[in-house]
């Protein structure tokens, strides 16, 4: 953050109360102004205005408040809205949680100042997706295909590996054809040291440190300084690729650590709290991050989102998933029960979705820049999954004797399909090819005539015959 | 004298200003240096809170509050349709032109372009007597509709002293000027405004008799939306709300179709911009956006300005229903509206009902359903138009008794719930068909009887007995597996699911199946039906189940939903009878066998 010390002169604190301060004696503070706190030992931390009055306003200082004291403490008014200093000088490095250089690094010379609360964009100038992104990962490629542009989240929980996961894809992602290398934008919100520097060593071991920028606030960081976390990477990405034509992939975990944050400080405020004690306005603020992914008519870059969070007690129906999925465009979902069967990637497909796949892959395909039958092959599989896990829940109760012969085959395609389709190395990268072959492969365990999805042509041209009665 | 006050307090999108003793409640007033857009919403002496449209980052206490006088309001004239609008009417390419690729603030833009000109065809002659709601003459807006020129609701009784001849004017010219009784004139114009918050006046409320028809099976077969009628599509995230919202406003036969896109996702509105413009109506041949409007104030827009959004759609709707046309408006999705109402109610401090949500959350709502109907309009010729209401709910957690849903079943005839267990099975649209209910069946029967098939209503009602029988069979399934059941109650189990997979499901990619004619629709029904029929005959004359499962029909029947297209009736009828024949020699070779 850039320390301009232009602002007007220092007021008085008059309450200190949990992450918010009130100052007196302030001269037309505005709305979103960036304020600087300076305690008596003449330390300085940033915070910004909530609310604004005559000769008052709420500021919430991102640092925290502790140690701060109602007489020796010093707000002074810097006259702007946050802005993060950028440019292509920020590739390759590492900040904290507020953009400040964290490598040892001098800062890096700016040739803009942006907001980091960014614009919308208007939806007339976005951009459809259509560029499939092949992540090397089966289940994602073949039934949850990334498109270039797109917010896809993944939703896990406590001990599962979504960092393992998130890694791979940013280290395989390619759009077939074009062979671009993404840039990575790397936010990390209240993890744990082990979990940052995983990604950090993960990026360094595959050369693509290089076209990186990592902005860490790890667990021990200031936990309000979290808000502002996603914003300042998602400020860089938007430079990245629309001003630069970078494609660039975001990935910024832990969501729920952001959420939480957003609580206490509306909890100070004493707000009227929604479920669970989080803000009505949840769903709007997780939305100026989440809509911050697209693209943009007449420009060259994109932003892919992948937002990680952790599911509190793997509940789904939790305010921060919920809202979540209601604004992204679809989600990757890691099941506890196949991580306990030791499947990687353990994602749960039927509680997945990309949102995007279905009309990205028609227009492909009408292209011919995909296979014809990847869409219909990716419905069957659900489908097709979906009778198998139906049927395994019948198993249990009536024993295998009380299913007739097509179930039988509906059960041993489900094992197949979750230790030959979903099952794959961390180091495995699949081509779409690999993936739709080895899904032919799994459905032709199942009868022909059980493959209502697809079209008979199809069928014939990529249907196994003979394992099925075998 | 417009008012002028001062901003006293900003909090996010709520601003509070003194010295607004003369403003009144619902004006809109220009905020701050910049002139953000706001509306008053609460009066307390000199005191006026005022919502902003527009991001209110940077602005500062001192700053001048101007007032309009007028309330928000609706620019309503031609060039409307195929624009998409941002929650205030502004046109969002016009703000691109002038702010670039991301919206900012304080960006002025017309509702409708002030500088092109229509060629108007008068249809009123000197002397002719007209009233509020009158139709003046038309303008060919898109090849699809004819923009009837109204004379605003307000006018009196007149006579028509002047009226311009067939050719050119800008929406600002007079083309009508007539005089009423007290010997005021009024000049009337192709455009006049309209406060979005109050229903533009009507005739004649009527009943909701014919189907609006949408091309989806389970939709209008089993739970038919009539024209005029208002219907709730309530589901958890990913099953499917936003893809059958587009596949009604795609196919639904109306004349002019209104989606809101009212905090939803960006792309969404870009999906239906990109789509719209290639995709051809079914019943005129013509791009499906020569007859839409899209209004987007997408998630991540100013939450008070989704207030508005809705407001703002319904009256456009009401428009084009005064000029004598059919119209649906869906909206996606209410409860980010209502979210928005809880924002600005707890901004104001106001004493919150459940979940924080203001008190007077029912009320709003059941005001805004109030606006649909099939109505005999205002003014001269006599004439009928309609709104359908359709609104997505999006219930936290996917529970159906959260505020926003519970509140909105109260005011809707139709419930189209959509079921997250359908949607993870890839079964779309992913509609229950225990769960939903339409209030329409019995009224729009008729016209299925008088334009498709005097037997609609028993086939249709055999065809949900089915899907309900199954219904009771799976709890049994469940605790003793289907091997446990007589082979008639099996067959319940065979046939539904062919029901759902052959009939229910449908494919809104695909090319053939996406939109479904009623009389596809019939056929396909009554083949499942009859199927069911003469399985059950050749059951009880001692034919073996698995014979039945066995048979040659089934996989073409199952594929014909996109095999089969709409205009290849023939085709189902052929398949219709083929069913019917190996019905009849699997039960001779059973004969032959016996004897």
């Amino acid at each position: 953050m850039s320390g301009s010390s232009s602002g007007l002169e220092y007021s008085k604190v008059a309450e200190i109360r949990g992450p918010l301060l009130v100052v007196d004696g302030v001269d037309r503070a505005a709305f979103d102004e960036l304020v600087e706190i300076e305690d008596n030992e003449g330390n300085r931390r940033l915070a910004r205005v909530l609310e604004t009055g005559f000769g008052k306003a709420v500021v919430q200082v991102f640092e925290g408040t502790s140690g701060l004291s109602i007489s020796g403490t010093k707000a002074r008014f810097l006259g702007k809205t946050m802005e993060l200093p950028v440019s292509e000088q920020l590739l390759g490095r590492v900040f904290d949680g507020l953009g400040r250089p964290q490598d040892g690094l001098p800062e890096p010379v700016a040739k803009a100042f942006l907001d980091v609360n960014g614009a919308p964009i208007n939806p007339e100038r976005r951009e459809y997706p259509t560029d499939l992104i092949q992540t090397g990962v089966s289940v994602i490629d073949g039934m949850l295909t990334l498109v270039r542009g797109q917010k896809l989240p993944i939703f896990s929980g406590a001990g599962m590996p979504h960092n393992m996961l998130a890694a791979q894809i940013a280290r395989q992602a390619t759009v077939v054809g074009e062979g671009e290398e993404f840039a990575v934008v790397f936010a990390a919100v209240g993890v744990s040291h082990s979990d940052a520097s995983f990604f950090q060593r993960t990026l360094a071991e595959s050369g693509a440190i290089r076209r990186s920028i990592l902005y860490l606030n790890l667990a021990d960081d200031p936990a309000i300084e979290r808000i502002i976390t996603p914003k300042v990477a998602l400020t860089a990405a938007e430079y990245l690729a629309f001003e630069l034509g970078m494609h660039v992939l975001v990935i910024i975990t832990d969501i729920t650590n952001y959420a939480e944050a957003l609580r206490e400080i509306s909890a100070a405020r004493e707000e009227v709290p929604g479920r669970k004690g989080f803000p009505g306005y949840l769903y709007t603020d997780l939305a100026t991050n989440y809509e911050r992914a697209g693209r943009i008519k007449g420009r060259k870059g994109s932003i892919t989102q992948m937002p990680i969070l952790s599911m509190p007690s793997d509940d789904v129906t939790h305010p921060i998933p919920d809202l979540t999925g209601y604004i992204t465009e679809g989600q990757i979902f890691l099941g506890r029960e196949l991580f306990r069967k030791g499947i990687y990637p353990p994602v749960y497909v039927l509680s997945s979705l990309s949102r995007l796949m279905g009309p990205a892959l028609g227009y492909v395909i009408k292209q011919g820049k995909a296979r014809p039958d990847h869409h219909q092959v990716g419905n069957q599989l659900y489908n097709a999954y979906a009778r198998a896990v139906e049927l395994r829940a019948l198993a249990e109760i009536v024993g295998k004797s009380g299913l007739t012969g097509s179930d039988l085959r509906y059960l041993q395609f489900g094992d197949e399909f979750e230790q030959k389709f979903l099952n794959q190395g961390y180091d495995e990268n699949r081509t779409f090819e690999d993936t739709l072959r080895i899904a032919w492969d799994t459905l032709s365990v199942l009868p022909e005539n059980e493959l209502t999805n697809i079209k008979e042509e199809f069928i014939k041209q990529h249907y196994v015959k003979g394992k099925s009665t075998a | 004298m417009p008012v002028k006050g001062k901003i006293e307090w900003i909090s996010g999108p709520a601003v509070k200003a003194s010295g607004m003793a003369a403003a009144k409640m619902y004006e809109v007033t220009q905020v701050g240096e910049e002139k953000l857009v706001g509306e008053v919403i609460k009066l307390t002496g000199d005191i006026a809170f005022v919502q902003v449209y527009e991001s209110t980052s940077g602005l500062r206490p001192g700053e001048p509050v101007l007032g309009t006088g007028q309330p928000l309001s609706t620019t309503l004239g031609p060039g409307m349709i195929g624009t998409i609008y941002d929650g205030l009417q502004r046109p969002l390419d016009l703000i691109a032109k002038r702010a670039g690729s991301f919206i900012t603030r304080g960006v002025t833009a017309d509702s409708i372009p002030f500088d092109k000109e229509w060629e108007f065809v008068p249809s009123v002659k000197k002397g002719d007597e007209i009233e509020g709601g009158s139709i003046l003459g038309t303008v060919k807006e898109t090849p699809l509709i004819d923009h009837r020129i109204l004379a605003p609701p307000s006018t009196p009784k007149a006579k028509v002293k002047d009226v311009v001849k067939t050719g050119k004017y800008k929406i600002d010219e007079t083309v009508v000027t007539a005089g009423a009784k007290s010997g005021k004139d009024y000049d009337l114009m192709l455009y006049h405004k309209w406060p979005v918050r109050r229903p533009r006046p009507i005739r004649e409320r009527l009943d909701p008799e014919i189907p609006l028809l949408t091309g989806q099976r389970v939709l209008d077969t089993l739970f038919p939306m009539s024209k005029g009628g208002t219907g709730a599509i309530p589901g958890a995230f990913g099953t499917g709300k936003t893809v059958t919202l587009h596949s009604i406003a795609k196919y639904a036969d109306a004349k002019v179709v209104f989606h809101i896109g009212c905090g939803e996702r960006g792309n969404e509105m870009t999906e239906v911009l990109v789509e719209f413009p290639e995709l051809i109506d079914p019943q005129s041949g013509r791009p499906l956006m020569e007859r839409t409007i899209l209004i987007a104030n997408v998630s991540n827009m100013p939450v008070a300005a989704r207030e508005a959004s809705i407001y703002t759609g319904v009256t456009m709707a009401e428009y084009y229903r005064d000029m004598g046309y059919d119209t649906v408006l869906v909206a996606d999705s209410t409860s980010r509206w209502a979210e928005a109402l809880r924002e600005i109610s707890g901004r104001l401090e106001e004493m919150p009902a459940e979940e924080g949500y203001p008190s007077y959350l029912a009320s709003r709502l059941a005001e805004f359903y109030e606006r649909a109907g099939r109505v005999d309009v205002l003014g001269t010729p006599e004439r009928t138009g309609s709104i359908t209401l359709i609104g997505a709910v999006s219930p936290a957690g996917g529970d159906f008794t959260e505020p926003v849903t519970s509140q909105t079943i109260r005011f809707v005839k139709n419930f189209w719930a959509l079921d997250a267990r359908l949607a993870y099975s890839r079964h779309y649209p992913s509609i229950n068909w225990m769960s939903s209910y339409s209030g329409y069946i019995e009224s729009v029967s008729k016209w299925w009887r008088e334009r498709v098939d005097k037997d609609w209503l028993t086939v249709r009602a055999d065809a949900y007995g089915i899907l309900q029988r199954e219904d009771a069979l799976k709890e049994i399934v469940r605790l003793l597996g289907p091997e446990a059941l007589p082979d008639e109650e099996k067959l319940i189990l065979d046939v539904a699911r062919m029901i759902q997979i052959g009939f229910l499901q449908q494919n809104a990619y695909d090319d053939t199946d996406a939109y479904c004619s009623p009389q596809k629709q019939f056929i396909m029904m009554k083949m499942f039906v009859q199927f069911h029929e003469e399985a059950l005959k050749a059951i009880r004359n001692g034919i073996p189940l698995s014979k039945i499962r066995g048979m040659q029909i089934i996989a073409p029947m199952l594929r014909a939903k996109f095999a089969i297209k709409s205009e290849d009736l023939g085709k189902l009828e052929a398949m219709s009878k083929q069913m019917l024949d190996e019905f009849s020699s699997i039960s001779v070779v059973q004969e032959v066998k016996a004897a």
